[in-house]
C-alpha cells in the first residue's frame, strides 16, 4: 500500500518529462498521441518538430543569444565568486556572516522583485535591451551558488597542506596554482555549473531587461507557448531535458571524483 | 593561506638572541612579538577583505542599489513638484479651504504652457491621473489653451475647462505636490486619499489587488500543504532505502529538480489541457464521455498542480536530508518498548522531522508566493498570482511607482517570514 502510494508520487514527478519525450515525435501538429503512435506505427512518428527547430533562425539565434550570455555570466560569478569564497573562508574575515547574507540575498529575493528593481535601475543607465544588461543581470543571480559551493568546498579544505608548501619553499602564487587550486576545483566547477544553468533557464529577469535582440530559449519558448503553441516547444523541450541529463551526470561524477580526492587526503 | 607568517615570526622570536630573559618576547628585527602578530593580522584581514571586496562591489551595484532603488522608488513623488514649480510653491500656502486665490491660478498657467512647450506635461498629467481618472485631459486641454490666456487667470481656467472650479482637483494637486507620496502603497492594497484626504476604500469595481494577495497567500498555502503531504513519504523511503537503491531513486527526485522550469510548464499544458494527454486517456478508457472532457489548465487547478510539481524537490530534499540524520534504533526502541507503530511514528520519528517540515515548508511557500512564470503560462483569469499584476503595472500599466509599491510590500512579506523561520529553527 505505501509503495503504491509512493510509486505514485515518483510517477507524478517524473512522467510528465517521460511524455513530452515521445509527442516530440509527434507527426501531426498536436500536443496529445495520435492513434498511428499508440500503435506503434513508424509513420506516426518523425523528426519534423526536430527539423523546425534546427533551421529556424528565430530558434538558433535564440540558442546563440543564450550561450553567449549564459557563458560570459558564468565566467564572470566564477571568477568573482571564487575569490569571495577564498576571502570569506579565511579565519581573519571580519563581518562574515553579513556579508555572506548580502551575497546570497539574490538567490532569496523572489526573480519577479530581482528583476522589477533591476529594470528600473537598469532602465536609469540605460543597459536595458543589452546584452551587458542581461549579462550582469544574470551574473549577479548566479554568485549565490558559487559562493556558496566554492565556501563548502574550502570548509573541508586542510590548511595545513599550505602550510607545508609554504614551508618547503613554494611561492604563494605556486602554492595556489599547485596545491589550493586543483583541490578546489570540483567545487569552483560544480559552482559554475550552477552558474550556468541558472543563466541559461532564467526567464523572469530577461522577459523585462532584454530587448527583441537578446531573445534566449527560455524567452522564445515562454512566447511560443503563449501564442501558437506547437510541437517545436516539446523538441525543445526534449533537446533541454538531455541537457540537465548531462549536467546532473557530469554533476555527480564530479561529487565522485571529490570523495576519493578527500578520501585520499588524510585529514 | 596567509597565516602561515604568523607562527614563523613567533618561531624565529623564541630563538632570538638579543631577547633579555623577562622582557616582552620580541622579533629577529626587534618589534614586539604581540605587535607583529597583530599587524600579521591585521594583513590577513585586510587580504581577506580584498578577495570579497570586488563581488560586495559588483553585487552592490548590480543587485543590491537597484532594490533600494525600487524601495525608494514605492513612495518617490517628483512629477508635480518637479514640472508644476510654480503652482506647488503657491500652494503650500494655501490652507485647502474654498478655491485657492488668483496667484495660484496664474501660476498653472505659465506651468502649463512651459510644460507644454517642453514636452513634459505629460508626465504630470499621467501621474495625477493614476489619482483621479480625467486629470489627463483635463490637463492637456488647458495647456493648449494656457499660452494664450491673460489675466485674471481665474477666470480665464474655468472658462477653458469648469472643472478648475472644483476645489477638490486643487487639493490633489496640493497633495501631491510633496516630494513623497503613500498613494502607490495605498494603490496596492486597493485605497485612496478621498479629496478631503483621508484614507478610504476604492469603489468596489476597482479593488483587485487585495484578492490577488490572498488569492497568492492562500493558493502558496494550499501547494506547501500538497508538498508536503506528497514529499513525506518519498523522503522517508529515501532516507531509510540502502544507499544504492536510495541514489536510484533520488535521480528520480534530481531530474526534474534540475529540468528547466519552462519544460516542465510546457509539459504539464501537454498533458492536462482539453486535448491533451490526460483527457484523452479518460475518454479512451471511457471514463469520461468525449464532450465532458474537464478543463484543467488556464484555472486554479491548474496552477496549483503545476506548481506542486515544479516545488516539490524543494520539500523533498529538506525532509530527506532531517530524516537521514535520525537513527533507526529510535523507532525500533520506541516499538520494543511497546508504543504501536503509529504511536511510535507520532511521538518519536515524527517531532524529530519537525526542522525539516519547517525549512521545507517556508522555503516551497515563499517560492511559491514569488513565482511568475507558471501562473501566467497556466493559471488564466483565475489562477494568477499578485506577481503576475507587478508584471502588468510594469509593462503594460506603466506605473512603475505602483509596481514598485507591490514589490516592495511583497519583499517585506518574504524577508519577514524567511527571517521569522530561522528565527524559530534556531531555537
Amino acid at each position: 500500500m505505501f509503495c503504491v502510494l509512493c510509486a505514485l508520487i515518483f510517477l507524478f514527478l517524473i512522467g510528465p518529462i517521460l511524455v513530452i519525450i515521445p509527442l516530440s515525435f509527434n507527426a501531426e501538429p498536436y500536443f496529445t498521441f495520435s492513434e498511428k503512435m499508440l500503435s506503434l506505427d513508424p509513420d506516426g512518428y518523425s523528426l519534423r518538430w526536430y527539423q523546425e527547430f534546427f533551421t529556424s533562425d528565430e530558434w538558433m539565434r535564440s540558442i546563440k543569444n543564450s550561450i553567449i550570455v549564459a557563458v560570459c555570466a558564468t565566467v564572470l560569478a566564477t571568477v568573482l565568486g571564487t575569490l569571495a569564497a577564498l576571502g570569506l573562508s579565511s579565519r581573519f574575515m571580519p563581518f562574515r556572516n553579513t556579508i555572506m547574507a548580502i551575497l546570497i540575498s539574490p538567490m532569496i529575493v523572489p526573480l519577479i522583485i530581482s528583476a522589477a528593481a533591476m529594470f528600473f535601475f537598469f532602465s536609469k543607465l540605460g543597459l536595458t535591451q543589452t546584452y551587458l544588461g542581461v549579462i550582469l543581470a544574470h551574473t549577479a543571480l548566479g554568485i549565490p551558488f558559487v559562493v556558496i559551493t566554492v565556501t563548502a568546498t574550502l570548509s573541508g579544505f586542510d590548511h595545513s597542506l599550505t602550510r607545508a608548501a609554504h614551508s618547503l619553499g613554494a611561492s604563494p602564487s605556486r602554492t595556489f596554482f599547485r596545491i589550493i587550486l586543483p583541490l578546489v576545483t570540483p567545487g569552483v566547477v560544480s559552482g559554475a555549473l550552477f552558474a550556468f544553468i541558472t543563466s541559461f533557464d532564467e526567464v523572469v529577469v530577461v522577459l523585462f531587461i532584454a530587448g527583441p535582440a537578446q531573445t534566449t530559449i527560455p524567452i522564445q519558448m515562454w512566447s511560443g507557448i503563449r501564442e501558437e503553441i506547437s510541437p517545436t516547444i516539446l523538441a525543445v523541450a526534449t533537446l533541454l531535458v538531455l541537457v540537465s541529463i548531462l549536467l546532473l551526470t557530469t554533476l555527480e561524477l564530479i561529487r565522485r571524483r571529490n570523495e576519493r580526492l578527500r578520501g585520499l587526503t588524510p585529514s | 593561506m596567509s597565516d602561515s607568517s604568523a607562527p614563523a615570526t613567533s618561531g624565529s622570536a623564541a630563538h632570538d638572541p638579543n631577547g633579555a630573559p623577562g622582557a616582552a618576547l620580541t622579533t629577529a628585527d626587534g618589534v614586539p612579538l604581540k605587535q607583529s602578530l597583530n599587524r600579521a593580522i591585521r594583513r590577513s584581514r585586510i587580504k581577506a577583505l580584498l578577495l570579497v571586496a570586488p563581488l560586495l562591489v559588483f553585487i552592490g551595484l548590480a543587485f543590491v542599489m537597484p532594490i533600494f532603488d525600487m524601495l525608494s522608488r514605492s513612495v518617490d513623488n517628483p512629477e508635480v513638484s518637479t514640472y508644476l514649480p510654480r503652482t506647488s510653491e503657491v500652494l503650500v500656502d494655501w490652507d485647502g479651504e474654498g478655491l485657492p486665490e488668483e496667484a495660484a491660478y496664474a501660476a498653472l498657467a505659465q506651468d502649463l504652457a512651459a510644460g507644454l512647450k517642453a514636452r513634459n506635461l505629460g508626465r504630470v498629467a499621467s501621474r495625477l491621473n493614476y489619482e483621479k481618472s480625467g486629470m489627463r485631459s483635463l490637463f492637456m486641454k488647458s495647456a493648449r489653451r494656457a499660452g494664450r490666456m491673460e489675466a485674471p487667470y481665474k477666470a480665464a481656467l474655468i472658462k477653458a475647462d469648469e472643472d478648475w472650479e472644483d476645489p477638490d482637483i486643487w487639493r490633489l494637486i496640493k497633495r501631491e505636490s510633496s516630494p513623497l507620496t503613500a498613494s502607490y502603497y495605498l494603490a496596492a492594497v486597493d485605497r485612496q486619499f478621498s479629496p478631503t484626504g483621508e484614507i478610504v476604500e476604492k469603489p468596489e469595481y476597482l479593488q483587485i489587488h487585495v484578492s490577488l494577495f490572498i488569492r497568492t497567500f492562500w493558493m502558496s498555502a494550499a501547494i506547501t500543504g500538497l508538498c508536503l503531504l506528497l514529499a513525506y513519504p518519498v523522503a522517508w523511503l529515501l532516507a531509510t532505502l540502502p544507499a544504492s537503491r536510495g541514489n536510484l531513486l533520488m535521480i528520480l527526485v534530481l531530474l526534474p529538480f534540475w529540468t528547466s522550469l519552462l519544460v516542465r510548464t510546457t509539459t504539464w499544458i501537454a498533458i492536462l489541457q482539453q486535448q491533451g494527454v490526460l483527457n484523452d486517456m479518460l475518454v479512451g478508457v471511457g471514463i469520461l464521455a468525449e464532450e465532458a472532457r474537464i478543463q484543467m489548465i488556464y484555472n486554479k487547478t491548474g496552477t496549483i498542480i503545476a506548481m506542486t510539481h515544479i516545488l516539490l524537490p524543494f520539500m523533498i530534499l529538506p525532509l530527506y536530508s532531517v530524516m537521514k540524520t535520525i537513527p533507526p534504533s529510535y523507532m525500533h526502541a520506541a516499538r520494543s518498548l511497546g508504543a504501536g507503530p503509529i504511536t511510535a511514528f507520532r511521538r518519536v520519528y515524527f517531532p524529530q522531522t519537525l526542522p525539516g517540515i519547517g525549512a521545507g515548508s517556508i522555503l516551497v511557500f515563499i517560492l511559491s508566493i514569488g513565482y511568475y512564470i507558471t501562473p501566467a503560462l497556466v493559471g488564466g483569469q483565475s489562477g494568477r498570482f499578485i506577481t503576475n499584476f507587478i508584471a502588468y503595472h510594469m509593462q503594460t500599466s506603466l506605473n512603475w511607482g505602483l509596481a514598485a509599491a507591490i514589490g516592495s510590500i511583497l519583499l517585506v512579506v518574504v524577508s519577514g517570514s524567511g527571517i521569522g523561520c530561522s528565527a524559530c529553527c534556531a531555537r
